[in-house]
């Protein structure tokens, strides 16, 4: 149904928002710009959408691609199949038409030829030198005009409206009223060239609907930022590393607007930029037990390099909420994709016996309101908690609905003060369980209450160091009692049961990928699958419920080691272990729905497998033991 | 003045008194807690406004000595640092203490040791410095000088680290050092610590009785007492007294501290100017040439802005702001929300 010889002309069947653009750029050359301009106006016409940027670990020259997925049923996950390129970097257009399913549309710049590689694609040559050299007399600016003319093409082949891609190119300037100015001529330049020469061939259209009425459009990481500043958070340590920065850069600029002291002009806040990320987690851990509400944000290399610090954090409890932005490891790894490879290694990270609390954020929303629940969560359990973002929610652009105004307030969790001191008959020792639930009351330097040393090394009930076999006993099981409680307080799972065999278990941003591949088995093999969404570490009591009522669960996750499955091993009683299968994904995209669906089929009996060296190419690799 | 009842905040000394030592008898470290322990009775400081923070090692253990009715963190090797940099973000009205050692400092410690002075953190910063590692049983640490011999006869070929020079040249504001055996000395510089807003970073030689007392050992109690060159005579006069102190006229160098102190420094031997970075540095570098070392206050520069200054953070302590002043209102989130459609 597309038009796979260039040189008939059939008018081909339309298909109405449901397609994926790719443009391939290189970094450092304003392309972002031209892309979240493209994403913007698309979501303005009240089309779902998507923006997936795939860059390099540099700062200019090398190659980047950024994929626009608009789907009218709100798919918004990655989407492996491309069905429009735009080809602006000579560098990879070659590889990247060849890689082209038949069909695919094609806008490149004219002098690349790409139309010479093959007959079966869709082809829009563009001359993009000649048309900026008509809107842009400053030969060094043509460069970073330049992209704003695939916009311009791409609205007039699409059918986006002008006056869309207008507003969001305004907006996206914001201030810089020159430079929009420019890009707006580019824009217009681009949109006349495609009126004026070229026919359009390929069948993907953009028609307006009125999905997206109210929402917003806004990062993982931004939502995060203005999610610890509702939660009143004072004291942030940071050290730069990617995909994490733009968590306290963001929060930087917030608090420097919403958080200064109307009367004295003073900041109601500390944030220090750390010398490692050791520091950082020192700061915090020593401001969390002084009392204030204390964070910082990482990823993966910062993780490894916090562990001694997560470890008294666990074992002198004191509060702090610690954000991994999850890129691929290990080591410097590939430090601008995505992952879920550190759940593991968080959970219990340090030396000795330790478990940490994880929250795992799926959406932009969560970002925000897990935010707000690791601050209370951390000073109720005197302990780190650790949110598990990664690359793909933290960097890219997804919609929300607008975040709520917290109404909830803050949970300080048991510092004693005199009332708590009186109602404990005067008696108190630091790491004494009062209440059975394994959560013993805290003294703040400075408030007038009894004082406590705090330590890393063993310690009684009262406080007092000890190495007597029993008080360590009692101390770590008291430890595991209050882990346990944390069931019960973390966020629940979220569970649609529709009592078929196959279960499915995953967090984080592979569900959106589930979403659509649980549509996809039903349509296309007629395979029912309930799904549990896991939002935070330790496990609630549901997820074993879970389990007990499936036959098969497949674990679904972006990581080599089924690190999710090895953490419920760990939890769940021996019969429902073998129960557990894996679907892997972990070639630093964001996982897919087709790639799921097809690794069921298979597991399934349903599907045959790819030989293994197609399953690498294709980034999917089968679990089970 | 133990036979005093209350100090001048109505006080009496068994808050500041710390628990049991664990450390061996004669232990440098044992002294200077006790110099602690006076300075801040004499000062007035209430000790549930203090916090003590120490890492590892001998040395760290001692916080525990000092000031029982303060709250204390024991931290991990290395990094206390950080952890009385978040704790005083916290709460910037608090004193803080904080003692290390020279392995502590000057070996695994020495990245948060460098951005500690550099930021010009406000509390106390004493390094116990006996040249070895007393809780591993006495290897060489990196003040450790060249030459100086363990009990078993290995020789130190490396060049010491002088936490006093590099404290001056990354920024602290009030660098002293001093010997565990000089009462005197010691507990003047403390109490002019306490009078400084900024980071005094003050290095006290505390011979391991131990591991590192013998011949052959460059901080033994003997070497120290020979080598020991008293840089100044240093007069501390609190806010608090009205005592006025005449000199003869470029023999003494008055500074006027933070909460209006006056500290007098009486040249004894080196002409240098204390005040004057260069100048303080080279004088230390021309002692230890000398195979001395000075002590004494090295470096003040007593209005310098300490680094809660530089963050601009509002008066009160962060940890106590009530909701309303750190969680904006609904109209913030409009806003926000309605620059993102």
């Amino acid at each position: 149904m597309t038009a796979t010889d260039p040189g008939v002309h059939p008018a081909p069947a339309r298909i109405v928002n449901d397609f994926s653009i790719q443009v391939a750029t290189v970094n450092g050359s304003g392309s972002q710009t031209a892309n979240l301009v493209l994403l913007r106006s698309i979501f303005q016409m009240g089309i779902p959408v998507s923006g997936k940027n795939m860059f390099p670990s540099n700062i200019a020259g090398l190659p980047t691609w950024y994929t626009v997925r608009a789907n009218k049923h709100g798919y918004i996950a990655r989407r492996k199949e491309i069905d429009f390129l735009v080809a602006m970097n000579p560098e990879t257009a070659k590889e990247d038409v060849l890689a082209l399913e038949p069909g695919t549309a094609v806008l490149y710049d004219e002098p690349l030829r790409l139309n010479a590689l093959r007959s079966d694609l869709v082809f829009y040559p563009v001359p993009f030198d000649k048309i900026v050299a008509t809107v842009c007399t400053d030969a060094k600016l043509r460069r970073l005009v330049k992209n704003m003319i695939y916009d311009g093409v791409l609205s007039r082949l699409l059918g986006i409206e002008m006056p869309e891609m207008e507003k969001a190119l305004r907006k996206q300037f914001g201030k810089k009223a020159k430079a929009a100015e420019l890009n707006l001529g580019a824009l217009h330049a681009g949109s006349a060239h495609a009126e004026a020469n070229l026919e359009k061939r390929d069948p993907y259209w953009v028609e307006r609907l009125d999905k997206t009425a109210g929402k917003v459009l806004i990062e993982g990481n931004a939502a995060a930022a203005l999610g610890c500043m509702m939660a009143g958070v004072t004291v942030v340590a940071w050290y730069p590393i990617t995909p994490s920065s733009s968590l306290p850069e963001t929060l930087i600029s917030y608090m420097r607007k919403y958080r200064m002291d109307k009367t004295s002009g003073k900041a109601t806040f500390a944030i220090v930029q750390a010398e490692d990320e050791i520091a950082a987690l020192g700061m915090v851990v020593g401001a969390g037990w002084a009392g204030a509400r204390a964070m910082t944000s990482t990823s993966g290399p910062g993780i490894s390099l916090m562990s001694e610090f997560a470890g008294l954090a666990y074992y002198a409890e004191l509060p702090g909420v610690v954000f991994d932005i999850q890129r691929v490891g290990p080591s410097t790894g590939l430090p601008t994709r995505t992952a879920q490879g550190d759940i593991l290694k968080t959970a219990t990270l340090s030396h000795g016996d330790t478990r940490h609390i994880l929250l795992m954020p799926s959406s932009v929303e969560e970002c925000y309101t897990m935010a707000m629940d690791a601050f209370d969560l951390a000073e109720r359990f005197q302990s780190l908690v650790f949110v598990m973002s990664d690359l793909d929610l933290g960097m890219n652009t997804w919609m929300s609905d607008p975040f709520e105004y917290p109404e909830k307030a803050l949970d300080r969790g048991k510092v004693l003060d005199a009332a708590a001191l009186q109602r404990l008959g005067g008696e108190w020792g630091r790491y004494k369980d009062v209440d059975g639930d394994g959560i013993p009351y805290r003294t703040v330097p400075g408030s007038g209450m009894p004082p406590y040393f705090t330590r890393g090394s063993g310690h009684n009930e009262r406080g007092q160091y000890s190495e007597r076999p029993d008080d360590y006993q009692n101390n770590v099981d008291r430890l595991a009692r209050k882990f346990a409680t944390a069931k019960r307080y973390v966020p629940q799972p979220v569970v649609d049961d529709s009592g078929a065999d196959i279960g499915l278990i995953a967090f984080g941003t592979s569900h959106w990928a589930i979403e659509e591949s649980r549509d996809q088995l039903s349509r296309e093999a007629g395979v029912a699958t309930s799904y549990l969404r896991v939002r935070a570490y330790p496990f609630p009591d549901e997820i074993e419920a879970f389990i007990a009522r499936h036959k098969r669960v497949y674990v679904v996750e972006q990581n080599r080691d089924a690190q999710l499955r090895a953490l419920l091993k760990m939890d769940m009683p021996v019969e429902y272990v073998g129960r557990l299968r894996s679907v892997l994904h972990y070639n630093g995209l964001p996982i897919d729905a087709r790639s799921i669906t097809d690794d069921i089929l298979v597991q399934e009996g349903l599907k045959t497998a790819l030989p293994r060296r197609a399953q690498i190419a294709e980034g999917v690799a089968v679990g089970g033991e | 003045m133990p036979d005093v009842k209350t100090n001048r905040i109505g006080i009496e000394l068994q808050p500041y008194r710390g628990g049991k030592t664990t450390l061996c008898a004669g232990c440098g470290h044992n002294a200077i807690s006790e110099r602690i322990v006076e300075a801040f009775f004499e000062m007035g400081v209430d000790p549930t406004q203090v916090l003590k923070l120490s890492g590892i090692g001998c040395s760290s253990k001692t916080p525990a000595y000092f000031l029982g009715a303060a709250h204390g963190f024991n931290s991990v090797h290395g990094r206390m640092p950080s952890v009385a940099t978040g704790a005083l973000l916290a709460n910037k009205t608090m004193i803080a203490i904080g003692v290390s050692g020279d392995g502590d400092t000057g070996a695994i410690g020495i990245g948060q040791f460098v951005h500690l002075m550099r930021r010009n953190v406000p509390m106390i910063y004493i390094i116990e410095d006996n040249g070895c590692y007393g809780l591993t049983k006495g290897q060489f640490s990196p003040t450790a000088d060249v030459g100086s011999k363990l009990k078993n006869g290995v020789v130190n070929d490396l060049p010491p680290i002088d936490t006093c020079a590099l404290a001056i040249e990354l920024g602290a504001s009030f660098v002293a050092r001093s010997f565990s055996g000089d009462k005197k000395q010691l507990s003047a510089i403390l109490k002019a610590s306490l009078s400084h807003r900024g980071t005094c970073m003050i290095d006290v030689i505390s011979p391991c009785v131990t591991f590192n007392d013998h011949e052959g050992s460059t901080k033994s109690y003997a070497y120290a007492k020979d080598h020991d060159e008293p840089l100044d005579e240093v007069s501390f006069v609190p806010y608090f007294e009205d005592i006025s102190i005449d000199y003869e006229p470029g023999t003494t160098t008055e500074v006027r501290m933070h909460d209006g102190s006056h500290l007098y420094l009486k040249k004894v031997a080196e002409d240098y100017d204390p005040t004057d970075k260069l100048s303080a540095i080279r004088m230390l570098h021309e002692t230890s040439r000398r195979g001395e070392f000075a002590t004494g206050i090295i470096y003040i520069e007593p209005d310098k802005d300490d680094f809660t200054t530089m963050l601009n953070i509002v008066d009160a302590p962060l940890a106590t702001l009530p909701l309303e002043a750190v969680r904006p209102g609904q109209e913030v989130l409009d806003e926000i929300m309605e620059s993102l459609r």
